[in-house]
């Protein structure tokens, strides 16, 4: 008990990342650049972002997750259609409402054709905010992919010393591997704690853990991290009488928080999930002094990457991925919780759907919409599914 | 009202040609020893295949196909029974729900794959469309990886090149492993001298309509030719059939014939065809005396009217380029802005239409931003959304008026050389 007291509770830890996240701006991201000459920030759309090579080039990665439900969106909608997700419009009202202004440039994935445009769109409209594309590779493959990649990193690291008035050295870039390696490697065991004890670390408390990395420099988030895990570890908690569910399909616009907490209310231990799955993204830790750590990022996005569907990995197939990670997180059961209109989500759900059919595995399948603020709905949905599981 | 008729020899020709297409894929599927690739439109590399003599099958073209006949909507919904959203595109929908319905077509049965060839250019739904043909045939799939043009010059870069010439490498192994037999160079670079050949001859089709009258419309005719296009690229009848339509399209154009009696409005449209309702969405146009001189869906598999043209010399070079470059479907959205503000001042036209499609969110995300860089620069600009396949998203009368009131209203306002319209 001792040792506890001297840590922060877990509580007050996921209180300041609340606060934080709610917070409109950047203001961490503005601290640490005017801390030091030669630091910009940029900032990342969803999912995964090369962050270690931006950050060894002087250049804070700030991740962009969408408006929430507290935004109005009166301009971006005239710009994208309706049966555009969210997040592409939100991010867009954002630049034009001047919420992005602290940002010195904005980075896009090739991870659906409305991100694609977005990139395009977003640069018209703002001509003097440098804009960046990185194309990932699709050929997992392909031998020449994990040289193709390097290049493609090497490419970005000249856009972001651009941005910064700073060169990375090969030193620089492992350090940040270093770094967010650590991050990782917390993350990793945040989620193994959550899914041995779920009573212990709810995910509406996880979810900020993670999410607040977005706006913190990468020493100060591993530190939070630590602190939470420490203070997760030696809870003490008791176990209640709920399913255990894996949820998938949010890997992009992200749900509400409050959400998030009407899952787990309706009866649902989350055993894991992809929310900011680019937060986390490798399966171990990215190799941290070999000669060209451009060509090991690449390498670690190409063999040693969770699954997500904006990759497309031929070699594996997702949905039989799927039904081994219920088994092996001992799920009763999966949810797979998608944001309307999100192509590569909707997409993936028939191959879902066949493969947990046929493994005995009961799903059930939602959309959201990162502004909705009424739960009720949704959570007597997942009541519901609950009920018919325990009193099956 | 005026109404447009199809009774040239090219419409002959391309019919015949099609039916003869369509035979040898069910001849395919019955057993007759040809392979079948499946591969996408988006800057097609199909001369490769020809070098194999592997057919082409273009689910893309297949579903389209499904929709002009009217025949897609069952498909889709027994997709969407399997779990498709209504969301998602659905051409992956008609074609997935025709897979599974036993590959049984009006105009062919479609023979299962030998090999899956998702040429990834640009449309990240071709990946999720092939991961599923893959995942329910039992088949891998070869990913041709094309890096999206993202470079201020809008040119692929040095490396850009490199890594798709090495994956070409890669996937001429691959159709040797189906074939059996090595690559016949000679046979590749006759393949490609057609292709050649076909683009160019496609090129001078495409500057016909910058007369006045524009010989044939651009949008309609055009997107009608674009199955021989792709589907007989390649080949000595895909030659005769665009020489064939070159000379009838040049007579008519030196002859002042257009397709309309009168050339009232002369316009550029933007996004794929509502193909399920293709003949109500072109008297919407034609009923006006409006003619689309440029288009750019007709653009898809290749921008061979901007100068591309493929390299017998460099075969497998020029085919890296047309994946990369030379296709709309590769080029970042901005890029298509420009391609478009050719149209509208080489092609002499004084209104863009845009037809937002749901399904086809490469083309339509961010149109609207679009309809607002062209319309603060003048140009009358009009969106309307339905769909290239789904028939439930087209609403006649709503459209109808739609286009009723954007011509009305441009009829006496001044076009852009100030002259009334």
């Amino acid at each position: 008990m001792s040792t506890q007291t001297l840590s922060p509770g877990i509580e007050a830890l996921v209180e300041r990342c609340d606060r934080l996240i709610e917070e409109p701006g950047f203001a961490p991201a503005v601290a640490w650049k005017n801390a030091a000459p030669n630091r910009a920030a940029i900032g990342c759309f969803p999912v995964y972002t090369p962050v270690e090579v931006f950050y060894a080039s002087g250049v804070l990665p700030v991740g962009l997750a969408g408006g929430g439900n507290r935004m109005e969106i009166a301009h971006a909608d005239s710009r994208f259609q309706s049966f555009i997700c969210s997040i592409i419009k939100s991010t867009l009202e954002q630049g034009m409402t001047a919420l992005l202004d602290d940002l010195d440039g904005v980075v896009f994935h090739s991870i659906c054709d409305p991100a694609r445009n977005l990139a395009s769109v977003y640069s018209r409209n703002f001509p003097n905010t440098p804009v960046e594309y990185i194309h990932f590779p699709q050929n997992f493959e392909a031998e020449e992919a994990p040289r193709y990649l390097r290049d493609e990193y090497e490419r970005v690291a000249l856009f972001a010393a651009e941005l910064s008035g700073r060169s990375m050295t090969t030193e620089d870039l492992r350090a940040a591997i270093r770094i967010y390696n650590r991050v990782r490697d917390t993350i990793r065991r945040l989620y193994a704690l959550r899914r041995d004890s779920p009573h212990l670390l709810r995910t509406r408390e996880l979810y900020p853990l993670v999410r607040v990395g977005h706006l913190l420099p990468p020493e100060e988030h591993a530190e939070l991290l630590a602190d939470a895990l420490h203070a997760a570890a030696t809870r003490e908690g008791r176990e209640r009488d709920r399913i255990r569910v894996v949820l998938t399909g949010s890997f992009c616009e992200q749900p509400p928080l409050d959400l998030i907490a009407a899952i787990e209310d309706a009866g649902c231990y989350l055993v894991d999930d992809d929310f900011l799955i680019g937060r986390r993204w490798f399966t171990g830790d990215v190799p941290e002094n070999t000669g060209d750590p451009l060509l090991a990022l690449a390498e670690a996005y190409l063999d040693a990457s969770l699954p997500s569907p904006v990759k497309h990995d031929m070699r594996v197939s997702p949905a039989r991925l799927l039904v081994e990670r219920a088994r092996s997180h001992r799920a009763d059961a999966v949810i797979v919780l998608c944001a309307k209109f999100c192509e590569p989500s909707l997409f993936a759900y028939p191959t879902y759907r066949k493969a947990l059919q046929e493994a005995g595995i009961p799903h059930l399948f939602l959309e959201f919409e990162e502004k909705m603020w009424m739960f009720d709905r949704i959570k007597g949905e997942i009541e519901t599914f609950v009920e018919s599981l325990l009193f099956d | 009202m005026t109404e447009t008729h199809y009774q040239g020899k090219l419409h002959h020709l391309q019919k015949e040609l099609m039916s003869e297409y369509y035979a040898a894929l069910t001849a395919s599927a019955n057993g007759s020893g040809v392979p079948a690739a499946y591969l996408l439109i988006g800057g097609n590399p199909v001369e490769l295949l020809r070098a194999f003599d592997i057919l082409p099958v273009f689910p893309e073209v297949n579903a389209l196909q499904l929709a002009v006949r009217k025949q897609s909507l069952p498909f889709i919904q027994s997709a969407e029974f399997m779990g498709y959203s209504s969301d998602n595109c659905a051409y992956v929908k008609a074609d997935i729900g025709m897979y599974f319905g036993g590959r049984q077509t009006p105009f062919a049965t479609i023979p299962e794959p030998s090999l899956l060839l998702c040429n990834y250019v640009g449309c990240n739904v071709y990946l999720d469309w092939f991961g599923h043909l893959a995942e329910f045939t039992g088949q891998s799939a070869f990913q041709l990886d094309i890096p999206f043009i993202r470079t201020a010059s809008g040119e692929p870069s040095k490396e850009d090149i490199a890594y798709v010439l090495r994956q070409l490498h890669h996937l001429i192994g691959r159709c040797e492993e189906i074939t059996g037999r090595k690559l016949d160079e000679d046979k590749l670079r006759e393949a490609v001298r057609l292709s050649s050949l076909t683009g160019d001859l496609w090129a001078k089709i495409k500057h016909l309509t910058k007369r006045t009258p524009a010989p044939y419309d651009a949008y309609f005719d055009s997107v009608t030719m674009m199955a021989p296009l792709y589907c007989l690229r390649g080949t000595p009848q895909g030659l005769e059939f665009f020489e064939t339509a070159y000379a009838e399209l040049l007579a008519k154009a030196e002859a002042g014939v257009g397709p309309l009696e009168k050339e009232r409005f002369r316009y550029v449209i933007e996004g794929p065809p509502p193909w399920p309702h293709l003949r109500a969405f072109r008297d919407m146009f034609s009923r006006w005396d409006a003619v689309a001189v440029a288009s750019t869906y007709s653009t898809v598999g290749g921008l061979w009217e901007f100068g591309f043209t493929h390299d017998p010399d460099h075969p497998l070079e020029s085919i890296a380029r047309h994946l990369l470059e030379w296709n709309l479907t590769n080029r970042n959205f901005l890029q298509r802005y420009e391609q478009i503000e050719r149209y509208l001042e080489e092609w002499n036209a004084n209104a863009l239409i845009i037809h937002s499609v749901k399904s086809c969110r490469l083309f339509s995300a961010g149109q609207g931003d679009m309809r607002e860089y062209f319309t603060k620069r003048g140009v009358p600009t009009l969106l309307v959304e339905s769909d290239l396949e789904d028939p439930r998203y087209f609403s006649e009368a709503q459209m109808r008026n739609r286009i009723d009131a954007f011509f009305e209203s441009i009829a006496h306002r001044p076009t852009r050389e100030g002259v009334t319209a």
